[in-house]
C-alpha cells in the first residue's frame, strides 16, 4: 500500500477512536461539569460495561445481533445502576468534597477491577458484532460496522446536545451546574441531579464499551486507557463544553489513530499526555473552554 | 501541637527508633524481612506525607519520585558500575531535581487539576521506562547483582545481602528521615506550610512567598521519596517499571490516610498496618486490591484523619 490508502485506514482507525472515546469523554465531563467531583472509576464504568454486553451476549443464543442489543440496552442500565448506588453509599456522604471523592472513586476503582477479575478472570474475550458487512473501498476492504459504530456515536452525541440544551431536564443540569445553592433555592432537588448525573455519565461510558466491544475484546484492565484518553480530552476540550469535548476526542482519536500508525504506540502516549499535562499548566481553561468563573 | 514540649516529642521518637532496633533481634526471620521492606517504604510515606498532610497538595504522582530515585541508583550501580554510597547520592539527586521541575510546572495550578498533572507527569515518566527498555529492562526490570550491593567502609565491608545489614540499613535511612521530618515540621518552615494549607490566601496576605515555601515542600518531598527508591532498589536488589505505575502513586496516599495525615509517625503506622493486612489476607484470598479498595472508601468515609490522627484528637494532644 502506498501513503495515501495507508493514511486513509490511520484515518478511518481514528474516527472509530474518537467516536467511542467522544462518549466516553463527554460522561466524565458532564460529571465534572455538573457535580465538580474529578470520577477516577469512570474507566472501570466503561471496563464492566463491556464485560457484562460479553456476559449477556454469550447468555442470549440466537443471531448475534439479538444478543448484542440486549447487551446495548442492559449492560449501561446495569452499570447506572452500580454508579447510582455508589454515588447514593459513598459521594453523596461526603458531601462532594473533590478531594475525597477522588480517593473514593480510586477505591472504587480496585474494587470493580478486582471483582472483574475475580468473577470474569484475566482473558480477553470477543463479542460478535451484530452484522459482519464489508464496504469495499478501492484499495482495500473496510468493516461495515466500525462505520455504523461512528454513525450510532454521532446520533448519541446529538441526543445528548438537545437533551441538554432543549428540554426541562437540561435546563435543570444546566442551572444546577451553573450555581448549585441558587438552583437549590429555586426548588431544584440537586441531590436528585447529581444521582442522576453520575448514572447518566457511566451509562455514557458503558455505551461506548459495548459498542466498542465486538472491535477489541473485553478485559478486566480495559479500563486505563479511555480514562486517561477521557481526561486528555475532557482537559483539551474545557471542561464542562459538550463542543469542546466532541472536538477534542477527533483531534486526540484523529492524531492517535495517526501517530500509532507510522511511530511507536509508547511514542504517541507520551507525547499526547506531556502536550496535555502542558495544556493543563498553561492554559487551565483548555483550548477551547472559556477562563473559570 | 497543643502542647508542644520537645523533650517528650524526641523521647517518643528515638523510644520508637529503638523499639525498632530491639525489634531486629527478636523478630522471626520472615518479619524481619517483611519489616526491612516496611521501613524503606515508610519513607516513601513520609515524603508523601510532607506534601499531602502538612501542605494540603494532594499529589497522584509520587511514583515517579519514587521510581527516579529507583531508577538513579539502580540504573547507575548496574550500568556504570558505581559503588552504593554515590548510587545512593545519584538516585537522591535525580528524584530531587525531577522534584524541582516538575513543581516549577505543576505548582502554576490548584487543586483537582494539581492531582491531574502530576498524575500525566508520572505517566509520562512510566511510559518513558518502558520506552527505553534497552537500559532500563522495561516491565522485566533489572536485578542488581549481590557483588555490587556491598559497602566497604575502612576495612570493614557490608553485604547488603545480610538480613541483618539490610535491616539496619533500612532503620538508618528510616530514623533520619524521621528526624529530619520532625525537626522540619516543628521548625518555622514547618509552621508556614501548616498555615499555607489551612489558609493560602491569607498566608500570602501576610508577608510569606507561599509559591517558593511550597516548591521547597515539593522538592523535599521529591528527595524523600526518591532516598527511599534508591535504598530500595540497593537493599533489595531489583528495579522495575511497576513501581513507577499509577499503582505506586497511590499506595503511599493510602498508607498516609490511614496512619494518619499530618503526624509524623502516621506513615509508619499506615505503611505496617497495610502491609500486615495484606500478607495476612493474602492466606486466604488473591483479592489484595479489593482490600485496598474498601480500605480507601471506608477510610474517607468514617475516619479521615487516620489512626495517629484519631489517637491525636482523642487522647494526646500534643502529639506532633
Amino acid at each position: 500500500m502506498h501513503f495515501g490508502p495507508h493514511l486513509l485506514l490511520a484515518v478511518l482507525e481514528g474516527l472509530v477512536t474518537s467516536a467511542v472515546l467522544a462518549l466516553t469523554a463527554l460522561g466524565l465531563s458532564l460529571v465534572f461539569g455538573v457535580m465538580r467531583i474529578v470520577n477516577v472509576a469512570h474507566g472501570e464504568f466503561f471496563m464492566l460495561g463491556a464485560v457484562l454486553a460479553w456476559a449477556i451476549s454469550t447468555a442470549i443464543s440466537g443471531h448475534p445481533a439479538i444478543g448484542f442489543v440486549a447487551a446495548l440496552v442492559i449492560a449501561p442500565l446495569l452499570v447506572g445502576l452500580v454508579a447510582f448506588l455508589a454515588e447514593w453509599l459513598v459521594l453523596r456522604r461526603l458531601n462532594y468534597n473533590p478531594e475525597s471523592t477522588i480517593v473514593a472513586t480510586i477505591g472504587m476503582l480496585y474494587i470493580i477491577q478486582q471483582l472483574a477479575l475475580t468473577f470474569y478472570g484475566p482473558e480477553a474475550r470477543p463479542v460478535e458484532p451484530p452484522f459482519s458487512y464489508r464496504i469495499l473501498l478501492p484499495w482495500f476492504g473496510y468493516s461495515g460496522y466500525k462505520l455504523s459504530v461512528v454513525a450510532a456515536s454521532t446520533v448519541l452525541l446529538v441526543i445528548t446536545w438537545l437533551v441538554l440544551t432543549r428540554t426541562k431536564i437540561g435546563l435543570i443540569m444546566r442551572a444546577t451546574q451553573y450555581d448549585r445553592e441558587t438552583a437549590q433555592a429555586f426548588g431544584i432537588p440537586v441531590e436528585r441531579v447529581y444521582a442522576g448525573v453520575f448514572a447518566i455519565g457511566a451509562m455514557l461510558a458503558a455505551i461506548a464499551a459495548v459498542l466498542i466491544v465486538p472491535i477489541s475484546q473485553a478485559h478486566y484492565l480495559m479500563g486505563q486507557d479511555p480514562l486517561l484518553l477521557s481526561f486528555i480530552v475532557v482537559i483539551i476540550g474545557g471542561l464542562g463544553s459538550l463542543r469542546g469535548t466532541v472536538v477534542a476526542a477527533v483531534l486526540i482519536g484523529l492524531s492517535d489513530g495517526i501517530i500509532s500508525m507510522f511511530f511507536s504506540p509508547t511514542l504517541a502516549k507520551i507525547i499526547a499526555t506531556l502536550v496535555v499535562a502542558m495544556v493543563l499548566v498553561f492554559r487551565p481553561q483548555g483550548l477551547f473552554g472559556t477562563a473559570p468563573r | 501541637m497543643r502542647d508542644a514540649s520537645p523533650a517528650k516529642t524526641y523521647a517518643l521518637h528515638i523510644g520508637v527508633i529503638m523499639l525498632l532496633f530491639a525489634l531486629n533481634f527478636i523478630m522471626p526471620d520472615y518479619h524481619q524481612g517483611l519489616f526491612a521492606r516496611i521501613m524503606a517504604l515508610a519513607v516513601f510515606a513520609m515524603g508523601y506525607n510532607l506534601l499531602f498532610g502538612y501542605v494540603g497538595l494532594l499529589s497522584l504522582g509520587h511514583a515517579m519520585f519514587f521510581s527516579a530515585g529507583l531508577y538513579g541508583a539502580g540504573l547507575t550501580v548496574y550500568h556504570l558500575g558505581w559503588g552504593v554510597p554515590e548510587a545512593l547520592v545519584a538516585g537522591i539527586a535525580c528524584g530531587a531535581l525531577l522534584a524541582l521541575v516538575i513543581g516549577l510546572l505543576a505548582l502554576r495550578t490548584s487543586g483537582v487539576a494539581f492531582m491531574i498533572v502530576t498524575m500525566m507527569f508520572a505517566q509520562v515518566f512510566y511510559l518513558m521506562i518502558l520506552y527505553f527498555a534497552a537500559w532500563t529492562g522495561g516491565d522485566q526490570g533489572l536485578v542488581i547483582q549481590q557483588a555490587s550491593r556491598v559497602i566497604a567502609i575502612g576495612g570493614v565491608s557490608f553485604d547488603l545481602t545480610d538480613p541483618t545489614v539490610r535491616y539496619m540499613g533500612a532503620l538508618a535511612l528510616f530514623s533520619v528521615v524521621l528526624l529530619i521530618t520532625l525537626a522540619l515540621v516543628r521548625s518555622r518552615f514547618g509552621r508556614v506550610l501548616v498555615a499555607i494549607r489551612e489558609n493560602e490566601e491569607r498566608t500570602k496576605m501576610l508577608g510569606y512567598d507561599t509559591v517558593a515555601n511550597k516548591l521547597v515542600a515539593v522538592v523535599a518531598s521529591g528527595a524523600i521519596c526518591s532516598a527511599s527508591g534508591a535504598a530500595y532498589a540497593l537493599l533489595f536488589g531489583y528495579v522495575g517499571s511497576n513501581f513507577a505505575s499509577i499503582q505506586y502513586s497511590i499506595l503511599p496516599l493510602l498508607w498516609v490516610l490511614l496512619g494518619g495525615a499530618a503526624t509524623t509517625l502516621g506513615p509508619l503506622i499506615g505503611t505496617l498496618f497495610m502491609y500486615y493486612v495484606t500478607d495476612i489476607t493474602s492466606g486466604f484470598t488473591s483479592a489484595y486490591l479489593l482490600i485496598v479498595g474498601v480500605a480507601l472508601i471506608l477510610l474517607v468515609l468514617f475516619a479521615p484523619k487516620g489512626i495517629m490522627g484519631s489517637i491525636r484528637e482523642r487522647w494526646l494532644g500534643w502529639l506532633p
